[in-house]
């Protein structure tokens, strides 16, 4: 570089910046308004970040919360299409651990147990027993994202795992990498379809369904990071597990008082 | 077709040697011109197929399509949440706000309300009635937690509708009431878990007032007659005005013929009215 500025050069050179900061200066704020008026409905998704927790020890498996899921997501009817599902958990003195869904819990949970205490069910004496809420994990690695041949599967900016329906191939590959059982194809339109933490209800500042319905806030919805909302106070007053930490799928659904049975 | 790529890409080597060196003509050979034909070629397709297959707003927030976040945004709503009830119905929202069902919100007993939120007046939200929607979570289940309000079915008021005594939108537990059962525990404690417990003890005892000072001057009457119970049991008799929170689709009053039925017996010789066992 034999190049060198002489004082005529240098000062020519330095007339420039006067006018690039008077353009620029205008394009930044025009820009920032361009942005603003853009978003009608005043959503912006970077602004959040989704999760939910499943407080165990509030769960009395009524079941609305499949029951509003249903209806709310149009899930077809049949017992074995489910969003989201409750599962009864029993464990046995002896160790056994017995789970049941009977309809995803749609319609509650038939006794199992007569009214004795401690309880005793087939003959054998129950040490605990609890149900225990279930979807999309909304995994912050998701590896149903990655199987999908096609991107159709992703994880939104506001961190929710979403399915695009135009765009699936219905290879169910999503389904089998899920570990979480969270997903089934549609047998109407032959694509994947899951939990979306009703993304059209939480985008307009409302409540998943089943949160809504929950009679007991064992469900507990909200955001990570610094907004406060329920989910940031329950996670910061109890000890919080997620299903299946070893498979390194960072949940997003936290659970509190979960039994090391559950699976 | 690979061997002459490859003639061309060896004269495209030699080329470039030669260019290097200054010593080559500038001239560039025609093997390199239809290597790079083939590369553009090759090129545009590849451009083409891109634009004809890769769908409108892929890639533009990630590998998947934008506008599928849209289309998941899009889906109408059915459960319109307790906010849209509080417009119309603050009373309700209030009383409820400030029971043990605080925490219940109005779609979980209502069923979802969007379409009534839509059009109120043409479309009304589910009435529940009877005991089973109080049962679903108050049911005794040993899975459910401890402290959480359950009853045993069978031994709670069983024929009665829940609403006949508590408030669904304030279900504080009524006061025991200590009028008859004072003294006449025994009775009231099988007359409650039988088919009659939804029957106050008036129904069939006129009781003067004076009874609860001087039970032995005043002694309350007692039925005389098949045909007291008739007015109940009888083939043709109205249901009483006194049973009207029971729920009859689950429970029925057995009936009989009042003529035929027990010959010439008194109701209460076969059947003891404060636990009746007929069915």
């Amino acid at each position: 570089m034999s190049q060198t500025y002489d004082r005529r050069k240098f000062l020519a050179e330095m007339l420039k910046f006067p006018p690039a900061t008077i353009v620029l200066g205008v394009i930044g704020p025009v820009k920032l308004l361009a942005a603003a008026g853009d978003d009608d409905d005043g959503y912006e998704p970077t602004e959040h970040y989704y999760a939910m927790g499943i407080r165990v020890e509030e769960c009395i498996g009524c079941g609305k919360c499949v029951q509003a899921c249903k209806l709310e997501n149009d899930v077809p009817d049949e017992p074995f299409y489910f969003r989201t599902w409750v599962e009864r958990y029993i464990v046995y003195t002896d160790g056994e651990v017995q789970v049941d869904s009977p309809e995803g819990g749609i319609h509650g949970f038939p006794p199992v147990a007569d009214e004795s205490f401690p309880p005793v069910a087939d003959g054998k004496e129950i040490l605990r027993t609890f149900f225990v809420p279930k979807l999309c994990n909304h995994c912050d690695n998701p590896p149903c994202v990655q199987v999908c041949p096609v991107g159709a599967t992703f994880k939104s900016q506001d961190g929710v795992v979403l399915v695009d329906e135009d765009y699936c191939i219905g290879c169910r590959y999503c389904i089998q990498a899920c570990p979480y059982g969270a997903r089934f194809l549609d047998p109407r339109t032959h694509t994947a379809n899951k939990c979306t933490f009703c993304y059209h209800r939480i985008t307009k500042g409302l409540l998943p369904a089943c949160v809504e319905v929950c009679p007991t806030q064992a469900r507990v919805f909200g955001e990570i990071g610094d907004r406060s909302t329920p989910l940031n106070r329950m996670m910061r007053m109890s000890h919080l597990e997620v299903l299946k930490p070893h498979m390194n799928t960072e949940p997003k659904v936290f659970y509190t008082a979960l039994d090391g049975e559950v699976r | 077709m690979i061997k002459s790529l490859l003639r061309s890409v060896i004269a495209l080597r030699t080329w470039i040697r030669g260019w290097r060196r200054g010593s080559s003509s500038r001239k560039i050979p025609t093997q390199v011109i239809q290597l790079g034909v083939i590369f553009l070629a090759v090129g545009v397709g590849m451009f083409l197929l891109r634009q004809k297959f890769v769908p409108e707003t892929f890639g533009d927030l990630g590998h998947y399509r934008a506008a599928a976040v849209a289309a998941n945004a899009e889906l109408e709503l059915r459960y319109a949440g307790w906010q849209e009830c509080a417009a119309c119905h603050p009373d309700k929202v209030e009383t409820k706000n400030a029971s043990f069902h605080r925490n219940v919100s109005c779609e979980a007993c209502h069923g979802p309300a969007s379409d009534h939120t839509n059009r109120p007046m043409r479309l009304r939200p589910e009435l529940p009635t009877g005991r089973e929607p109080c049962l679903a979570c108050h049911r005794y289940l040993a899975s459910r937690p401890t402290g959480f309000p359950q009853i045993i079915e069978e031994r709670h008021n069983p024929v009665r509708a829940c609403t006949g005594c508590h408030d669904a939108h304030d279900p504080t537990p009524p006061e025991s009431i200590q009028e008859c059962s004072a003294c006449h525990n025994t009775i009231a404690r099988s007359k409650a878990v039988s088919p009659h417990a939804p029957l106050d003890c008036e129904v069939c005892h006129d009781t003067p007032a004076e009874h609860k000072m001087q039970p032995r001057a005043h002694v309350p009457k007692k039925p005389f007659e098949r045909e007291f119970c008739g007015t109940c049991h009888a083939r043709d008799a109205q249901p009483p005005e006194v049973i009207r929170d029971v729920d009859l689709t689950v429970y029925d009053i057995p009936r009989i013929d009042l003529i035929t039925h027990g010959g010439t017996f008194v109701c209460w010789q076969c059947h003891y009215q404060h636990s009746p066992e007929a069915r």
